[in-house]
């Protein structure tokens, strides 16, 4: 039978004022389990923590209870008060007489009444108490970044000059990202390339970065501390120590394939680096349309390489790697433009999306920075740009706001204008969304400096007439239809989840939103974690953002990985599910609630009746689980059990509660 | 005659004896809270500190009731807030069946509520904790369930 002491505290007037503390005090006495009782007018401060002390020596206590304020505010200190007397800091209860009872109930006969009620209640919980330790797990001191645009690279970059090892992962051969496409960058107008490529030197070059490109993660398994991810590195048909990037191959190469980097707007080679600037800049073939690998004729490239690095037989990798860490910076893709018919989009090949218009500006784009229309190559001169495509719409299933499409409207509008003075830009909008800093005045510029004509309304249709795109629609602000005889058409396409985004979810075991946004653990206070520990997000995968703020992200998701990684162990939490290998038939319910995948089925030997026989029990993870307890509710065997809040303790204060 | 008074008496004495399971998260935050606002309301709900509504076993809710609880209530984050990401859908679809169970089997619904209270509904606590203690008082004492003294 387990020694219970007990100590009411008076909080000064607090809790003394409308309960008798002493009555309180003086009627646990007799409580089961309880060998001493006293109050006292302040037990959180030093002298009551050392009267608590002394009671637990002088009168040899096994736990005790603390009638007191909230748990929620001093059942740190208390346990820290106990682990002092020499107790297992779990070995006390604080039971809340302050909070919920000495300042909601004016009457001292009723608050005194209940304050015994909840004390009889604690006593009756503590008397099941059982010391409570945490494990300790080591950490693997490296993070893996999957996706490598401007959040990837910033947190590879932060994670590896905080001295950790880092693995950039990007399924394109190209490190870069979205960023990499885009021309110019709003509010400043620089040049994307020019404050990205010195990045991804840099990511590239870090002692601390390894980089692996064209490549993919394909399983994960483990937790927090020690992911082991397993990555399938494509064939490349290129041998990277021996290619100097020459460039000779793709020049030869008499294939001609429609580049993805440039949207579709210019060609590239069936072997090929993406873009001038991309790094690694050594070409990978692409084995859907190389002739030598689609039909063994050919083979030129490997002919014309001087160092002899074209290897056609290579073959898909595939390895295991181990990660303390995860940060998911996967991106997204543009909305797919073609669910507005009504736009003619596909159709007409003058209606592109904003993408393309970048490309199209780019001076290193398929125009070498000219503007000039897909279809006939004509310099346009009245420009319609359209917004909200695939944002702000629910018919199309995508109620949110993509955030960065009026800048880089804006952006776009402005950088016509100085490209060529004679244009003119039309813009349809249904909200200006300008928040940022600088954000607002660059939209003023672009209206009063640039000459951006902004209309309010949605367009209803498009059509061509001879070479013009006809743009029918409605300034909502006069109540008028308009009509604009368009040269270019410039839809500003929503941001949507990659199209594998679930996928690569179901792999790493975190949410996701209906939309296939990454869902954080929580939407204000732990905006860059997942609920899977260890694993973190950066950048649009985790719903749309425009460069700062996904740069922003990138830096706080490289805080919270270096944070993990800094730790020599993970110190796990005390209160969390155990299961009663006993009683457990192995039925796997528990493993189906589990928020956090920490049950799994282990087999155990057991020898009955003098044969060594085998069978299934669950076995928690201590780095995993988080103490909620669904799977205790669901284990209809009650092998599983929570720490600190066991059935028995459960049911023990149900009893006294109702014992009265 | 007199004893008809003593009875009216003692009914209008009789307090109810509520549990209540909270979890940690929300609505034991949401009650302390009613605490630090010097809210008040009837003495008659006990908490019983959990979790997360979804450790709360329908096993106590009848220990409860067998034990002489006149009324329980499980009470947690709203759906969608849970801080273990989907224990209260597990509570909100228990407790819907745990309701008509207990109704079939003679217990008023008004004995049995769970609720969604946050950790910043302090008011909202208040008046459920006014609302279940008014309503069971008047219902009188449970005799469903109940274990023989």
């Amino acid at each position: 039978m387990k020694r219970i002491g007990v100590f009411v505290c008076h909080c000064g007037t607090n809790i003394a004022n409308t309960v008798h503390c002493d009555q309180v005090a003086e009627v646990a006495k007799d409580f089961p389990g309880v060998v001493y009782s006293c109050d006292y007018k302040y037990m959180c401060a030093e002298p009551g923590q050392q009267l608590i002390q002394d009671a637990v020596r002088e009168h040899n206590l096994d736990g005790y209870v603390v009638a007191a304020c909230s748990p929620r505010m001093h059942e740190p200190t208390f346990r820290k008060c106990a682990e002092r007397a020499g107790l297992n800091p779990y070995m006390i209860e604080q039971v809340n007489i302050r909070e919920q009872c000495s300042w909601v109930h004016a009457d001292k006969e009723k608050g005194t009444e209940k304050s015994i009620d909840l004390l009889r209640m604690a006593v009756a919980k503590a008397r099941k108490n059982e010391p409570l330790s945490s494990s300790t797990i080591p950490v693997t001191k490296r993070a893996l970044v999957i996706g490598a645009g401007i959040a990837g690279i910033q947190t590879a970059i932060d994670i590896a000059d905080n001295g950790f090892q880092v693995t950039l992962l990007d399924r394109e051969h190209s490190i870069g990202g979205r960023m990499a496409q885009v021309d110019k960058t709003f509010p400043t107008l620089d040049c994307s390339a020019c404050i990205l490529t010195p990045k991804m030197v840099e990511a590239a070059q870090h002692p601390n970065i390894e980089m692996v490109t064209y490549a993919e993660v394909t399983a994960v398994d483990g937790f927090v501390g020690n992911f082991d991810v397993t990555i399938r590195k494509k064939a490349r048909y290129v041998d990277f120590d021996k290619c100097t990037g020459c460039g000779a191959c793709q020049e030869k190469c008499p294939k001609k394939v429609s580049s993805e980097f440039e949207m579709g707007l210019g060609p590239r080679k069936a072997i090929y680096v993406p873009f001038p600037q991309a790094v690694p800049n050594k070409p990978v073939i692409d084995a859907e349309h190389c002739r030598y690998l689609l039909d063994g004729k050919c083979g030129v490239c490997k002919k014309i390489c001087p160092t002899e690095a074209v290897d056609y037989e290579q073959k898909d990798e595939v390895i295991v790697e181990r990660y303390g860490s995860i940060v998911v910076a996967t991106g997204f893709d543009q909305f797919d433009i073609s669910k507005y018919e009504e736009y003619g989009a596909g159709r007409y090949p003058d209606v592109i999306t904003g993408l393309h218009l970048e490309r199209l500006m780019n001076a290193s784009g398929p125009t070498a920075g000219k503007i000039k229309r897909p279809s006939d190559g004509k310099v346009p001169e009245k420009i319609v740009f359209i917004k909200c495509v695939g944002s702000r719409d629910e018919a199309k299933g995508r109620p949110y706001c993509s955030k960065a499409c009026c800048m880089y409207v804006a952006k776009h509008a402005t950088l016509i204008k100085e490209k060529m003075p004679q244009s003119k830009s039309y813009i349809f909008y249904m909200d200006v969304r300008t928040g940022g800093k600088s954000y607002e005045e660059f939209y003023k510029r672009t209206q009063e400096q640039y000459d951006g004509q902004y209309i309010r309304g949605r367009v209803s249709k498009i059509f061509q007439v001879g070479d013009k795109l006809i743009v029918r629609g409605e300034d909502s602000l006069i109540g008028r239809p308009v009509e604009i005889e368009a040269d270019l058409v410039v839809l500003a396409a929503g941001m949507e989840p990659r199209a594998d985004a679930v996928a690569l979810a179901r792999t790493l075991g975190i949410s996701y939103d209906q939309h296939g946004w990454y869902t954080e653990a929580h939407p204000k206070l732990q905006p860059i974690e997942t609920h899977t520990a260890g694993i973190y997000l950066a950048g649009v995968c985790q719903g749309p953002k425009d460069i700062p703020e996904s740069v922003a992200q990138a830096s706080a998701a490289a805080v919270k990985a270096t944070g993990l990684l800094s730790k020599g162990e993970l110190t796990s939490e005390a209160m969390i599910a155990e299961c009663n290998e006993a009683v457990c038939a192995g039925c796997g319910l528990c493993i189906s609630v589990c928020p956090y995948k920490a049950i799994e089925k282990k087999k155990v030997s057991e020898r009955v009746h003098g044969q060594m026989k085998e069978r299934v029990v669950a076995v928690v993870n201590p780095g995993l689980c988080q103490g909620c307890g669904a799977c205790t509710v669901n284990c209809p065997s009650s092998a599983m059990n929570i720490n600190g809040f066991t059935n028995e303790q459960i049911l023990a204060e149900v009893d006294a509660l109702c014992q009265r | 005659m007199s004893t008809v008074e003593d009875k009216k008496q003692t009914a209008q004495d009789w307090e109810p004896n509520i549990v209540g399971f909270a979890c940690n998260w929300c609505t034991y935050a949401g009650a302390d809270l009613a605490g630090l606002s010097r809210m008040q309301y009837p003495p008659n709900v006990k908490l019983i500190r959990v979790p997360c509504s979804g450790r709360t076993n329908p096993q106590f809710v009848l220990r409860a009731f067998q034990k002489g609880a006149d009324a329980v209530l499980v009470a947690g984050c709203h759906p969608g807030d849970c801080h273990y990401s989907t224990g209260n859908y597990f509570t909100r679809r228990r407790y819907l069946l745990m309701q008509r169970l207990l109704e079939y089997m003679g217990i008023d619904p008004r004995r049995f509520q769970a609720r969604w209270i946050s950790g910043s509904e302090a008011p909202k606590f208040r008046d459920v904790v006014t609302q279940m203690s008014e309503e069971v008082k008047a219902l009188g004492p449970n005799k469903k369930l109940r274990e023989e003294l």
